[in-house]
This record gives structure tokens, sequence and C-alpha cells, in this order.
């Protein structure tokens, strides 16, 4: 090879290589504008606030006391479900929502590091003690649904099952005229 | 020229053991959790394996293995005696000491926190000390590989730093400040309360910590096997570096944009707020670059080999390749798994798609297909390359050798594969039991049983790999003559000083992760209320 061959080599070779340097950047930029796209025109984003709790009180006082905990149907016809995770196993142990309504899953956890995760949907939180996980959520099927615990909290974990019942919007309306808090514990 | 073949043999021999133990226990769980397995009466027992194979494999053996290949790249590339043996053999014995610690606690289910931790979980002191140990061990080869570097620049005062020794370096600079994260974590808060002076932790301080680690740790882990792709493969298989400095970009863009980018990990978390989630998403997108100019260098490289060989037509090349090389087959397959694995990684680290796979055996099956199938498969074949120029003996049977790589790949198709399925149904991770009677739970029993048999395939090929290496220490000698590295098509007399050097690359890593780890570092550490009661296992 001449010096002049070898030097057009080089220059080959280094033109494909820009190329490609290119075709990656623009796949990498792509890809963070898709997400940005998405994050903004749809809303769909993990949590975005950041709200604290005192677990060593959470049984005392504030929204998640016993009685406040499960699904509650607010005025403007949205479901708020509260929950607790301790080691092992989720509070209420069943939690009962209405289909095609917005769902606001509010929870927390009393002990050590747990996860919330709802088999065959995008539900999937982790419940950090101290910390409030907020959770959007909207089904469109009734039925049940498991919902185990998604990060190890000791020796109890492969334990630590909880459910979902997702009932008919009207069942659900009709069981939320007397008030309270609901859940399917023991049905 | 390779000097201390002792002491890089004993690296390799440790690293290889633990990885022995661990493959075992691996592969244990895998049946002992699947339908085939029978349940398992004390569910603590498979969380004790699960935490000493997640420490072994996670913290020991690849930490091992990148200091055995760091000090033979240091010999042989700067054709230099290594300057601080001592040091090196106290950091050898440092990682020894710090893994007996550790594993005594683990055996008696003093421990079982898994090897991310997870406090307010807490266990047994000597647990925590012992990684630590370990840590600091690695960290002595740190210094070493630097010193090495500096020694050889005087002597050569200008010359272009060899490109795997300039790989090396960053790569050991990459773990020195990944390692920092778990190290805050571990000496600030979680060895406080597990000496039994605080009773109280951040469980969010702690997770942002170790996401610092968590992942930047994994590009260590890769580092010896794109050290491998750049510099002994083209040579093994009779080929040349398409570009030395687009090799060089790319081990500077990991040492920047590893580190930066943790917080993908807590997608989940309600402890870190949208905006750094979404800045730590977007510049994980950036790490996909230097693989994707890897991937485009090395293919590059291998046409190279190919058509030196004879190779012809746009693809018909391939078939030049010299496939009985265990170097090219263990390239393939690596290249196989990285991009099953990277692809799914891309799925990992989105800022929507996360929520469907975050914490199912989806991440599971993804890590162990690219770091056991991607990344060990390389340390296998650097092992292979590397074991006659360490023991002065042939490693005579190289169908055996091919047909462990092959049985490595196809076990970790088979074990990873059904893996990621089950995850995308919503299987969680880290459960010594599934009741697969329930009916919601049953179509994931084949699957599940799939996996478990890729274990056992995994295991066997495993086995093979140690009896391979122990066999060669006692082969016929043979004069291997003295290691060699791939050099480029085009290689240059001098290189740009800034790809000749780390310093501004380390500041930018450092500054990088003070700006998008400095905010909610302080803020989650200054924000009062959010300390919670430690609980200690094994106390209950």
């Amino acid at each position: 090879m001449s010096s002049e061959e070898a030097h057009r080599s080089v220059e080959v070779a280094a033109r494909v290589e820009r190329r490609w340097a290119a075709i990656a950047v623009i796949i990498v930029v792509g890809m963070a504008l898709l997400a940005a796209f998405a994050g903004i025109h749809r809303a769909t984003m993990p949590q975005p606030r950041v709200e604290t709790t005192d677990p060593s009180r959470i049984h005392l006082s504030g929204e998640f006391v016993e009685s406040n905990l499960g699904s509650v149907l607010e005025a403007n016809g949205n479901v708020t479900v509260r929950a607790i995770g301790q080691q092992y196993s989720f509070t209420p142990a069943c939690i009962v929502v209405p289909a095609d309504t917005p769902i606001t899953l509010r929870a927390t956890s009393a002990d050590v590091v747990h996860g919330i995760l709802i088999q065959g949907t995008n539900v999937n939180t982790m419940l950090v003690p101290g910390y409030i996980s907020e959770q959007l959520m909207r089904f469109t099927k009734t039925g049940d649904y498991l919902m185990p615990c998604q990060e190890f909290c000791s020796f109890g974990h492969e334990g630590m099952w909880g459910k979902v019942k997702v009932i008919d919007k009207t069942d659900f309306a009709d069981r939320a005229k007397g008030g309270g808090r609901l859940s399917c514990v023991g049905q | 020229m390779l000097v201390n073949r002792k002491l890089i043999l004993a690296h390799f021999w440790l690293a290889f053991a633990v990885f022995g133990v661990a493959l075992t226990l691996g592969a244990w769980q895998m049946f002992i959790r699947s339908p085939i397995g029978t349940w398992l009466s004390n569910p603590e027992l498979y969380y004790r394996s699960l935490t000493a194979h997640g420490t072994v494999m996670g913290y020991v053996f690849p930490t091992l293995v990148a200091m055995g290949f760091g000090y033979a790249i240091s010999e042989s590339a700067l054709e230099q005696r290594l300057v601080g043996v001592r040091w090196a053999w106290a950091g050898f014995w440092l990682i020894v000491i710090g893994s007996i610690m550790a594993v005594i606690p683990i055996a008696l289910g003093r421990a079982s926190v898994l090897y991310t931790f997870y406090p307010p979980l807490i266990g047994n002191v000597f647990y925590y000390l012992g990684v630590v140990l370990v840590v600091v061990g690695s960290w002595i080869w740190v210094a070493l590989m630097s010193v090495n570097l500096r020694v050889w620049r005087k002597a050569h005062p200008g010359a272009p730093v060899p490109l795997a020794m300039y790989a090396n370096v960053a790569g050991s600079y990459l773990w020195a400040w990944t390692a920092v994260g778990a190290a805050l974590e571990l000496l600030l808060q979680i060895i406080p309360v597990a000496a039994g002076l605080k009773n109280t932790i951040d469980a969010g301080l702690a997770r942002v910590f170790f996401s610092w680690t968590l992942h930047a740790i994994v590009y260590f882990w890769l580092m010896p096997t794109y050290i491998a792709y750049y510099t002994i493969v083209p040579r093994a298989i009779g080929g040349l570096v398409y570009s030395d400095s687009m090799a060089r970009i790319s081990f500077i863009l990991f040492l920047v944009v590893a580190m930066p980018i943790g917080m993908h990990h807590t997608f989940a978390d309600p402890q870190v707020g949208a905006g750094f989630k979404f800045i730590h998403s977007a510049f994980t997108a950036l790490v996909a670059l230097p693989t994707l100019l890897t991937v485009f260098t090395i293919c590059a490289s291998v046409e190279i080999a190919a058509r030196l060989r004879g190779g012809r037509g746009l693809f018909g090349w391939i078939r030049a390749l010299p496939w009985d090389n265990p170097m090219m087959l263990a390239l393939a397959f690596s290249f196989v798994m990285l991009g099953f694995g990277g692809a799914g990684g891309l799925i990992n680290m989105s800022y929507q798609l996360d929520a469907s796979i975050h914490n199912t055996q989806w991440i599971t099956g993804h890590f162990h297909l690219i770091f056991g199938g991607a990344i060990v498969i390389m340390y296998f074949a650097i092992a292979y390359d590397l074991w006659p120029h360490l023991t002065g003996r042939e490693l005579i049977d190289v169908r055996l050798i091919r047909t462990q790589l092959w049985l490595w790949f196809i076990g970790m198709i088979v074990t990873t594969f059904p893996w990621h399925w089950v995850g995308i149904l919503g299987m969680p991770r880290r459960m010594a039991y599934f009741d697969f009677g329930d009916p919601a739970i049953a179509p994931q029993a084949l699957s599940v049983t799939f996996s478990a048999i890729g274990g056992f395939i995994l295991l066997t090929s495993g086995i093979m790999f140690i009896v391979i290496l122990a066999r060669g220490m006692r082969a016929p000698r043979v004069d291997a003559g003295p290691y060699r590295f791939a050099i480029a098509v085009h290689q240059s007399k001098t290189v740009p000083v800034a790809l000749n050097t780390h310093a501004l690359w380390v500041a930018l890593m450092i500054v990088l992760t003070i700006t998008n780890y400095g905010y909610p570092i302080l803020n989650l550490a200054l924000g009062a209320g959010t300390s919670v009661p430690a609980v200690y296992v094994g106390a209950q």
C-alpha cells in the first residue's frame, strides 16, 4: 500500500466511524426526547412529589391510622385507597376498588422497605418507611388481581401477598353509601 | 512480560473458587423455588444463600478478576515489572480476610440482608465490615494501577499509553469513585447502627447512596470484558483494532457517564422527586453511546480479521472467521447476550416503561444475562487466553473449552429468557417460595422450570471451566512467549493529551456526580424526621 493509499484509507475509516457515531447520538437523543414527550404530553412519569411521615407514629394519628385505611369514594367521584405494608402483610390485605374510575393509591411502610406491585397492571411502587408513596391507577376490567410485596423485607417476604378486587362501579357506589372505609378482607 | 505470575494466579484462582461456590448456591436457589423443587420448610435458608450469592458475585468475584487482569495488563502492556508488589499482596489478603469475615455471619443467618443491604434491616456488623475490607483491598489495586502508570510515564515522556493500560486505569478510577456511594452508606449510616451506637436510620437516604454505587459498579464489572473486546479479541483472531482513538473515547465515556445515572434504580421510590429521576434517565440513555460505538468498532475489527483471512462479500466474510477459536466463539456469544441484555436495559432505564417491570423477575433475568452472560463469558475467555502465559503450560483441550463456552451460552439463554417472561407476568423478585397451585401463578410454572434447568446447565459449564483451568496447571510445559495486545490498523505515533491522560475525565466524573447527586443527598440528609427504627435481622 502506497502512503497515498494509506492516507485515503484512514480518511475512509474515519468517515465511516463518524457516521456511525452520529447515528448513535441520534438514537440516544431520540430516546431522551421520547421520554420527555411522554412525560409531559401523556403525564406518565414516576411519582413526582416527596412526602414524609413518621412510621413510629402512623398508628396513632394522621392519614394512616387503622380506621382510615381502605378505599373511600371522594366527593368528585374519584376513589382514594390508603394502605400500609408491614412485615409480612398489607393492611387492608384485600383492597376493593371500582372499575373505570380514577384511583389514587397512597401507601407507606410501618417498618422496613416493602413494595406494592399489582399483577397485570403497571401499578408498581416502593414503600419506604418515612415516606409516602402515591400512584394513580385505573382498572378497566373487573376481577381479582394479586398484589405481592416486590421487595425483600426479611424472612417472611415470600408470604406477603395481598389482593385487589375490582368490582363494578355501581356496586362500589352502593357499598360506599354507608360511609367509612371499604375493603374486601374476609369476603 | 509477566513477572508476578503468582500474584495474578492467586487473584484468578480465588475469584474462580468463590465463583464456583456462589454458582452452586445460585443453581440451588433456582431449583428450590421452582415447581420441581420441594417446599423449603425453612425459607430463611434461601435468603442466607441469596445474600452469599449476591455478595460473592457482586463484590468479590468481579473485583478479583479486574484486579488480577489489571496486574497482568500493567506488567505486559507497559512491559514493566509491577511496582508495589507487597502492597498488591496486602490488598489480596484484605479481600481474603474481608470475605471470611462477611461469610461467617451470613452462614449463621445473622446477615440475611442481601448484598443490597436494605436498611432499616440491619445484620451483624461483621458482615458490613467484611464488605468494607474487600473494598479497601480493591482500592489498593486502584492506587497501584495509578502509580504504575505514573512510573511508566516518567520513563516514556509523551509516549501514548498502551490502550489496554489506558482502559484499565480508567476502569480502576471508575471503581474507586463508584464504591464511595456504598462506602458512605456503610460508614455513615449502617455500621453505626449495626454496632449499636444508634438505633435509627434514614432508609430513603440509604437507597440514594446505594444507587450511586449500584449502577456504575456494573460498568466496573464490564471493564475487563471491554478491554478484552478491544485489545485481546482482534489479536487472538488475527485482526487489527479498527480505531485506537474511538476505543479511548468509549472508555472515557464510561468513566464520565456511568456515574451520574444511578437513580434510574429509584424511579419507583418515594424519596426522590421527578426532576432528578428524569435527569438520571436521560443520562442513562447517554451510557448506551460507548456501547454502540464499541459494537461498531469491534464488528469492524472482526471484519478486518475475516478479510485478512480471505473473506469476501457483504456478509460472506462471516464464514471466513476462525469459529473454532474459543476467543471468537466467546465474543460472538457475548455480543448476542449484550444485544438482548442491552435492549432490556433500555426498558429498565426508561422513565415510563420501568413501572411495568420494576422489581420483578425481569430485572433478575436482565442482569444475569448482561453480567453472568455477556461479561462473565469474556472473563472465561480472558482466563483461557492468559493461562498459558501464567502457568507456562498449554491448555490442550480446545474442544472442551468450546463445549464449555457453548454450554454457558445455552444455559444463560435457557435461564434468562423465561426469567424475563415471568417478570412481565408480574412475578416478584427474591421470594423463597411460590404457590404454583394458585390459578393466577400456575401459568408461570413452566417458565420457572425452564429457568431452573438452565441454572443446572450453567453449573455444569462452570464446573467444566474450573476443571479445564485446574488441568491446565499440570499440562505439558510450553513457552507461550510474551503476552501481547492487539494493535490498531493505523497506529499513530502520538495521541492527543486528552486521550492519553485521565485527569480531565475524572474531574468531569466527580463534577457530574455532584450536580446529579449533590442536591438530592443534601436534601435528604438535612431534612429532619425521616430516620426510622432499625429492624435487626435474627433478633425477632
